[in-house]
């Protein structure tokens, strides 16, 4: 088992970079916050960051189980299709989706 | 700008905005939801993982709580129970964590007032809470709702990593499958994002640098696709501007004044402002739009 140091330098590691990643860009925005291509960005990233994390979130999923692409597609599809066509409730379509998936994996 | 109108209609109206504070807590903690449906279980595999691992069981919670990042922590059980040198984690930890740099541009932390409120809410700050977050319409948004929302994932995961040490190996098979509830919340979000702004610039760019980091680098898919967003969405700015400026200059020749302000001021300013204001008001526009169908 590793040293009881080395668990808690891994610790204090992990907190500072992580805290430092999430925080430094606030402080660094701030000063920029009329800036032209600030703004732009702002209101450009959301969405393709969102599609982005969708991907490569669907990737892992299929990696864990890798013959599971076909049922992972079809649980995408279902989830998008009960939000857009039952009034975009976000536990709705979590839910259902995911419950395809979970069923598809497990029972077939 | 267009607003998908139809399919909404008939469908029952999404929640107004909360406006006592309980009832934005209360929504927060209901956005916590979907996202708990993926962090629990998660969480649970993490206390597990530990336990295998070889490692003490207050390295668990002691993780979930020092950084709260939980594809990272998965990672760093396997790097810690091999004793990977200390440089090495950090390394990793910056790779895997880095996109969090970008969710300042759109994060809504001037809400939140207070030093330790917006500490906790920066350092809370995952994945899930930005992207809840920035999905939602601006008059949804509210501190204690964001914060609601950030306390109560937190409580799943570290919840999810006690359950896993405790319950270690007596837990039978975990359920198979539940980890999709993340893709599947992405999803959904990200159809909401757009819905409140659709940007399709933004959406082929975005698919185009998931696609290329998929096939280049697909171990750190997710930290080249963001850079690659990030550096066309530059380019489309760019691009933006110099067409900006093209048209400066053909105005100057044709010298056709399209508004009354075009006339009085000079025509860098007038023309600058005459594309701020009308870009203003289709946004606004088409928000309002939006939140009349929500309403």
């Amino acid at each position: 088992m590793p040293s009881a140091a080395y668990l808690a330098a891994v610790l204090a590691i992990a907190c500072g970079i992580t805290f430092a990643l999430r925080a430094v860009p606030f402080a660094v925005l701030r000063t920029l916050r009329t800036s032209a291509i600030v703004r732009r960005l702002a209101l450009w990233m959301p969405v393709g960051i969102l599609g982005i994390l969708a991907v490569t979130s669907l990737r892992g999923a299929i990696a864990a189980e890798p013959h599971t692409t076909l049922y992972a597609l079809l649980a995408v599809a279902v989830t998008a299709g009960v939000h857009l066509l039952s009034g975009r409730r976000t536990i709705l379509s979590v839910g259902i989706g995911t419950t395809v998936y979970v069923l598809l994996v497990n029972l077939l | 700008m267009q607003t998908d109108i139809s399919p909404q209609i008939a469908a029952p109206a999404p929640s107004p905005a909360p406006v006592t504070r309980r009832q934005q807590i209360a929504a927060g903690v209901r956005d916590s939801f979907s996202a708990g449906l993926g962090i629990f279980p998660l969480g649970i595999a993490l206390g597990l993982l530990v336990l295998q691992a070889g490692l003490p069981a207050w390295f668990a919670p002691a993780l979930s709580v020092a950084a709260f990042a939980g594809s990272m922590e998965l990672l760093l059980v396997g790097m810690v129970a091999a004793a990977t040198p200390l440089a090495a984690v950090a390394l990793t930890v910056l790779v895997v964590n880095f996109r969090h740099v970008f969710y300042a541009f759109s994060f809504p932390l001037h809400l939140v007032r207070g030093r330790l409120a917006k500490t906790y809410s920066v350092y809370a700050m995952i994945d899930e809470a930005y992207a809840v977050s920035a999905s939602l319409p601006e008059s949804q948004r509210s501190a204690p709702r964001l914060l609601a929302m950030q306390i109560a994932s937190q409580a799943y995961w570290v919840g999810g990593g006690l359950v896993g040490v405790a319950v270690g190996s007596a837990l039978p098979a975990p359920v198979k499958g539940l980890e999709f509830s993340l893709c599947a919340l992405f999803t959904v979000l990200t159809l909401d994002a757009f819905r409140s702004r659709e940007d399709i610039p933004s959406v082929v760019l975005a698919g185009a640098s998931v696609t290329l980091a998929l096939v280049l680098t697909p171990p750190i898919a997710l930290f080249t696709a963001l850079l690659l967003f990030v550096a066309l969405l530059l380019a489309r700015h760019a691009l933006i501007a110099r067409r900006a400026a093209a048209g400066r200059g053909s105005t100057g020749r044709h010298a056709a004044p399209r508004t009354a302000s075009h006339v009085a001021t000079t025509e860098t300013a007038s023309r600058a402002t005459t594309e701020t204001a009308s870009r203003a008001m289709t946004e606004t526009a088409s928000r309002a739009a939006t939140e009349t169908v929500d309403a």
